[in-house]
C-alpha cells in the first residue's frame, strides 16, 4: 500500500465526558481520549480531548473551536446515549458550519459505565466503543433535513376528558380539529363518574360545560359516533380515513328534543354507560347531556332493523328527522398532526374467579358503583344491594383488582387508591354504612391526595392492609349467614380474618382498550408488551412518540387520574401548536430507499413497515419506498434478502467499519484486515 | 504472433466446472481458436514443474475452480497467481467454498474421522491418512489438508468472480466471448473486482412465478406437497432462496418447479447471505406467538445447509469455533 492511500482521509476529532462522575466515576476518561489520539491517528483522529460535561455550553465551545481551528471534517462525542444528547451535538456541529450528520455519539455511559463495576474493563470498553465510533463516522455522508409544509388542522382521536382538553386547547388558538369518537357522544369514562377525587366535584357538572364548548366551536368538527379506518401519509400531511357509522337520525333537522327515545318501546340494557345496571331505549343518546344532543338508532336492538315494522320513532318524531336508509359514510380529512387519546377499557373483574364477581350479586366492580352513586343513574344515586332497594349496612371496597397481580397486570392502575376512598367517603355519606378498605398500599402521591386519605381516615372507615383471598358467600357461622365474607389475611395483625359485609365493591384496573394494538399499527406507533402506548421519553418527551406528528395523551399512555389526562391533553396540544406555528417541519434525513436496480420485487419488504411507507409498482416489479413516510427504522433494510435496501446512516460501510472498530482492527500501524478474517 | 494462453485448475471441488466448461459445445472450438491451452490438468497432460517454469504474467486467462483445502491448493493458486494475467476464481467452490466449505463446521479431525468411518467406508483396521509415511522405498507424502477450507480470494488476489455451481454455459460462452473479444480490441474487460457471467439482481428478477405480497404459516418441503406450479415458491412455505441468490441463471430451478438453493451465490449488496436470508425468512413469518413461531421454523430441517450451503466459507462467519481451534491433546 503507497504512503498516500495511507493518509486518512478525515480529520476526526474525539470527545470524552466526564458526565461528572456518572462515566468519569467508572471510565478512566483521560486515559480513554490519549489512547485514542496515541491509537488512532492513522485512522484520522487529529485531537482527543476529556471534559467535565461535553454537553454544557463550554464543552460545545470546545468542540466549536476545534472544528475551526483543527479544520476537523468528522466529530465523534463519547457520553450519553443518542437518545438524550445526539441533538445537542449535532447542533454543536452546525454551529461551527460543519454538517450535523457528520457528528457521531456514542454511548460510554448507558453502554458502558452504567453497566460495569470492574473500572479496567470498563476502560477497555470505552476504548473499543469510540473506537467503533472513529471507524464508522469516515463514512457518515453529509446530509440535509428534509422540509415539509405542516396542514394546520388536527385529528384528535377519542372524546374523553384528555381528547377534549387537547381539542379546545388547539381550537382556541384559532386552528381547526377534527374530534373523532367511537360513541354516540363525547365525554368518555369522566361523563359516568358520579364525584371525582380529592375534591368531590360533581365529574358531570365540571365536564359537560367543555362538551358543551366543543360541540359549540367553529374550530372543531366533531365526528361521533365514528372511527379511525386508515391513516395515510407522513407527519404534516395525514391523509385519515374515517368510517361515519350510520345514525339513523337526519341531524340537520334533529333538534334532540327526546320524544324518539321516549316512544321508542325496545328497552336494552346498557352495559356500556349504566354499566350493565341501567336500560336504554334502541334509539338513544347515551346521557342526557350527550354532546353532539342527537341520538343514534342501535341497528342491532330496534324493532324495525330486526323484525321490519315499528317506526315508532319516525311516527312520533315532530321534525321528520329519522332516517332508516342511512348507510354508514367514509369520509378522509387531511391534518398535520395526530393526538390519540382513545383511554382505558376496564379490567374485567370476573377474570378473578375467587372474588365471585357475576356469581355473587352483591359484589360489584367500580364502574357499577360510580352509576349506582350517580344522582343521574339508574338508582338515582341511592347505594343499594343488586334487589334495588336495600341500603347495605356494611361495605368492603377491594383494592388492586387485576393490578399489581402477576397473574393479570404487573402495573399499579394509579387511581384505585383514591377511587376507593372516594367511594369509602360515598357510602359512608349517603348509607352510614360500615366501610372497610382492603389494601395492599396506599398510594397517595398528588396534590391535596393524602390529606383526602386523612380525611377518610377520620370519617371512620376502617383499613385493612391485606391482599383479599376470597370473597364468598359461605358462611361458617351464624354471624355470617345472608352475607358476604371477606377472607383476608390482616398482614398487620398477622392473622387471617373473615369479615361478613352486605356489599363488596372491586376497584378494577385500568387495562388498554382491547383493540389497542390494532389502533397502535394504524397509527403506526408502538405499544409496550401491556398494551400501554409507547411515549418517546418517558421523562422528557412524554406526549409525544417515535412517530413524528402522532402524539398521545392520558390513559392510552398509561394509567392515570382526570388531572394528568388534561395535562397529557394540553400538553399535547401545545407540542402540536409549536409546530403548526412553524408551518413547515424538517424531517430527519435517515431513511430507506431502494436501489430498483437490484430490488427483484420478491415482495418481502411489502407488508414489513410499520409506518406503511413502503409501495408496489407491480408493472415494473419493483418496491419504493416514500421517504415522507419513512421513519428511518430499518426493519426492511435488515429483511431485504437482495440488500437491494441503504438506510442512510447505516450503509453495509458504516457498520461493517463500527464492527471492524470495536473489534480494535483499525489501530495504528496494523494492516487494514477486514473483521471477518478470522486469525487462523 | 503467438496466441493467449488459457489455463484452467481443479483444486477442492467436484469437476462440475470442468464439464459446464466442455459443456459449451462447438464453442469450446472458438477457445481453441482463440488460445494456446498451455494447462488444463483434467483434460491434457500437465506437469506443475512446467507451470513453474512459465514466465510470470505469460497465462492470459486462468479459469480456478474449486476451493482451498491443502497445501497443495495454496501452492498452486499462487502460484497460478504468479503466473496468470487475469486470474477468475470460477465457480461456487473458488468464489464462496460451496459444499466443501460445509466442512467448516467441524474440526478436520471431525471431519477426516467422519470421511473414512462412515457405513460404506470399507476401513476394517481404522486407517486415517497421514501426510507422509516412511516405505522401504523413502518418504512418501501427500497434501497435507488445512485446517479450515478457504476461498481462492482468502488466499491470493482475484480479478473476476464467476459465480454458480457449475456456472451455466450460456455464461461461459459470454465470458468467453467476452475475453476474445477485449483481446481483439473489440470490447472492454469490467473492472477488477467484478463479478462476470451473472446479473446484478436476484433469482426473483428471472423467476417467472407470480408474487404476491408474503406471509408465511408453515415451512414446507417440496417433495411432500403438491406445489402451486404458477405461484412463488415462498408464498408456498417453500424456503426458496431467490430472493437472495445473484440472478444469471434464468431461474433454472424454480422455472421447473424446485426451491432456488442459492448456488449463484450472495446477490450484489449482500454481505452475508446467510444472515440476510435468515432476516428476510424470519421477517415474513405470520406469528407473533413465541411458541407458534417456534414451531414455524422447525420446518427448517437443516438451517445450516439451507442458508450456507454454497458460502459458508466466504460468509462472515466463516468457519465454526470448532475448525477454526485446533484439538488439544
Amino acid at each position: 500500500m503507497s504512503a498516500e492511500e495511507k493518509k486518512p482521509k478525515e480529520r476526526v476529532g474525539v470527545y470524552v465526558c466526564h458526565c461528572g462522575t456518572n462515566i468519569a466515576g467508572v471510565v478512566n476518561v483521560g486515559e480513554v481520549s490519549k489512547w485514542a489520539s496515541d491509537n488512532l491517528s492513522d485512522e484520522g483522529v487529529v485531537v482527543a480531548r476529556d471534559y467535565k460535561f461535553m454537553c454544557s455550553s463550554l464543552g460545545q465551545e470546545l468542540i466549536q473551536k476545534d472544528i475551526k481551528e483543527q479544520k476537523l471534517t468528522r466529530v465523534v462525542v463519547a457520553a450519553c446515549s443518542p437518545h438524550l444528547h445526539e441533538k445537542t451535538f449535532r447542533n454543536a456541529c452546525k454551529g461551527a458550519d460543519l454538517n450535523p450528520y457528520l457528528c457521531e455519539l456514542v454511548s460510554i455511559r448507558e453502554q458502558d459505565s452504567w453497566v460495569h463495576t470492574d473500572k479496567i474493563a470498563a476502560t477497555e470498553k470505552a476504548k473499543a466503543i469510540i473506537s467503533g465510533g472513529v471507524a464508522r463516522v469516515i463514512h457518515h455522508e453529509p446530509l440535509e433535513p428534509l422540509h415539509v409544509p405542516i396542514h394546520p388542522a388536527t385529528l384528535i382521536v377519542g372524546g374523553g376528558i384528555a381528547g377534549i382538553q387537547a381539542a379546545l386547547e388547539i381550537a382556541d388558538a384559532g386552528f381547526p380539529v377534527y374530534l373523532v369518537e367511537r360513541e354516540p357522544s363525547i365525554g368518555g369514562h369522566m361523563a359516568q363518574f358520579d364525584k371525582t377525587f380529592p375534591t368531590l366535584d360533581c365529574s358531570a357538572c365540571i365536564l359537560t360545560p367543555k362538551m358543551v364548548d366543543v360541540g359549540n366551536h367553529k374550530n372543531i368538527t366533531m365526528l361521533t359516533y365514528s372511527e379511525v379506518q386508515k391513516v395515510d401519509g407522513y407527519v404534516g400531511n395525514f391523509a385519515v380515513t374515517i368510517k361515519k357509522r350510520a345514525r339513523y337520525i337526519k341531524t340537520e333537522d334533529c333538534t334532540g328534543c327526546g320524544i324518539c327515545w321516549e316512544k321508542c318501546p325496545k328497552k336494552v340494557i346498557d352495559d356500556h354507560f349504566e354499566a350493565g345496571l341501567g336500560y336504554r331505549k334502541a334509539v338513544y343518546t347515551p346521557f342526557p347531556q350527550a354532546v353532539p344532543k342527537y341520538p343514534v338508532i342501535d341497528d342491532i336492538n330496534c324493532t324495525y332493523f330486526v323484525k321490519g315494522t315499528c317506526k315508532a320513532c319516525e311516527k312520533f318524531c315532530p321534525t321528520n328527522a329519522i332516517d332508516f336508509n342511512q348507510k354508514d359514510e367514509i369520509l378522509t380529512v387531511e391534518v398535520g398532526n395526530i393526538i390519540l387519546a382513545t383511554g382505558w377499557d376496564l379490567f374485567d373483574a370476573r377474570r378473578v374467579p375467587n372474588y365471585g364477581y357475576g356469581r355473587l350479586a352483591n359484589v360489584f366492580t367500580n364502574m357499577e358503583f360510580e352509576r349506582l352513586s350517580n344522582s343521574a343513574g339508574p338508582t338515582g344515586g341511592n347505594i343499594v344491594l343488586r334487589d334495588g332497594k336495600t341500603t347495605p349496612k356494611s361495605v368492603g371496597i377491594v383494592h388492586c383488582v387485576g393490578s399489581r397481580d402477576k397473574n393479570y397486570n404487573n402495573y399499579c392502575s394509579a387511581i384505585c387508591c383514591m377511587q376507593s376512598l372516594k367511594f369509602a367517603h360515598l357510602v359512608h355519606e349517603k348509607t352510614g354504612a360500615t366501610v372497610y378498605n382492603f389494601y395492599i398500599d396506599i398510594r397517595t402521591p398528588a396534590k391535596a391526595y393524602d390529606e383526602f386519605y386523612q380525611r377518610i381516615i377520620e370519617e371512620g372507615t376502617l383499613f385493612v392492609r391485606g391482599k383479599v383471598a376470597e370473597i364468598t358467600d359461605a358462611a361458617r357461622n351464624p354471624g355470617e349467614e345472608g352475607k358476604l365474607i371477606v377472607q383476608v389475611e390482616d398482614t398487620l395483625v398477622g392473622k387471617q380474618r373473615r369479615i361478613p359485609v352486605d356489599m363488596v365493591i372491586l376497584s378494577a384496573g385500568l387495562e388498554p382498550r382491547y383493540d389497542s394494538k390494532a389502533l397502535a399499527k394504524t397509527f403506526g406507533i408502538s405499544c409496550s408488551a401491556d398494551g400501554w402506548f409507547i411515549e418517546r421519553h418517558p421523562k422528557l418527551d412524554p406526549v409525544a412518540t417515535m412517530t413524528e406528528g402522532v402524539y398521545i395523551a392520558g390513559c392510552v399512555q398509561g394509567p392515570k387520574d382526570i388531572p394528568a389526562s388534561v395535562v397529557q391533553g394540553a400538553a399535547a396540544a401545545a407540542r402540536i401548536l409549536g409546530k403548526i406555528q412553524q408551518k413547515e417541519i424538517a424531517l430527519e434525513p435517515v431513511r430507506a430507499t431502494i436501489n430498483e436496480e437490484q430490488c427483484s420485487g420478491c415482495r418481502i419488504c411489502n407488508t414489513l413497515c410499520p409506518f406503511n411507507a413502503i409501495l408496489f409498482h407491480e408493472d415494473r416489479m419493483v418496491s419504493e419506498v416514500n421517504p415522507a413516510l419513512c421513519q428511518g427504522c430499518g426493519t426492511c433494510v435488515a429483511a431485504c434478502p437482495a440488500g437491494a435496501i441503504a438506510g442512510t446512516g447505516f450503509s453495509n460501510e458504516q457498520i461493517l467499519s463500527q464492527i471492524d472498530g470495536l473489534l480494535l482492527l483499525n489501530l495504528n500501524k496494523k494492516e487494514a484486515v477486514p473483521a471477518v478474517l478470522p486469525q487462523v | 504472433m503467438s496466441k493467449p494462453k488459457f489455463a484452467m485448475y481443479w483444486a477442492a471441488s467436484c469437476g462440475g466446472c470442468e464439464i459446464a466448461v466442455l459443456n459449451i459445445h462447438e464453442k469450446i472450438l472458438d477457445v481453441d481458436a482463440a488460445f494456446d491451452v498451455v494447462f488444463w490438468p483434467v483434460a491434457m497432460d500437465a506437469k506443475y514443474k512446467d507451470v513453474e517454469a512459465m514466465p510470470d504474467d505469460s497465462i492470459t486467462l486462468c479459469l480456478w475452480n474449486g476451493g482451498i483445502r491443502n497445501d497443495e491448493n495454496e501452492h498452486m493458486a499462487h502460484l497460478l497467481r504468479k503466473k496468470a494475467q487475469i486470474l477468475v476464481a470460477f465457480g461456487s467452490c473458488a468464489c464462496e467454498g460451496c459444499i466443501p466449505g460445509l466442512a467448516n463446521f467441524s474440526s478436520t479431525q471431525d471431519m477426516i474421522d467422519t470421511a473414512f468411518s462412515t457405513i460404506t467406508t470399507d476401513n476394517p483396521d481404522n486407517i486415517r491418512p497421514q501426510a507422509s509415511y516412511a516405505m522401504p522405498e523413502g518418504i512418501i507424502t501427500i497434501p497435507t489438508i488445512n485446517p479450515i477450507l478457504k476461498t481462492l480470494d482468502q488466499v491470493v488476489d482475484v480479478d473476476y468472480y464467476m459465480p454458480g455451481c457449475p456456472p451455466e454455459s450460456h455464461q461461459i460462452a459470454a465470458v468467453i466471448d467476452l475475453v476474445i473479444a477485449a483481446l481483439n480490441g473489440k470490447a472492454q474487460l469490467p473492472p477488477k473486482g467484478a463479478t462476470i457471467g451473472a446479473g446484478n439482481s436476484t433469482v426473483c428478477d428471472e423467476c417467472p412465478r407470480k408474487r404476491n405480497v408474503k406471509a408465511i404459516k408453515e415451512f414446507n418441503r417440496i417433495q411432500l406437497m403438491a406445489a402451486d406450479p404458477e405461484l412463488c415458491l415462498l408464498e408456498q412455505g417453500i424456503p426458496c432462496n431467490g430472493p437472495a441468490t445473484r440472478s444469471g441463471c434464468n431461474a433454472r430451478c424454480p422455472s421447473a418447479g424446485a426451491q432456488c438453493i442459492g448456488c449463484y451465490g450472495p446477490a450484489e449488496g449482500v454481505v452475508d447471505y446467510g444472515a440476510r436470508l435468515i432476516a428476510a425468512f424470519a421477517s415474513v413469518i405470520d406469528s407473533d406467538k413465541p411458541d407458534e413461531i417456534d414451531k414455524i421454523l422447525d420446518g427448517l430441517v437443516d438451517p445450516a445447509g439451507q442458508f450456507y450451503r454454497f458460502n459458508l466459507a466466504g460468509s462472515l462467519l466463516r468457519a465454526s469455533k470448532a475448525a477454526q481451534t485446533p484439538k488439544i491433546g
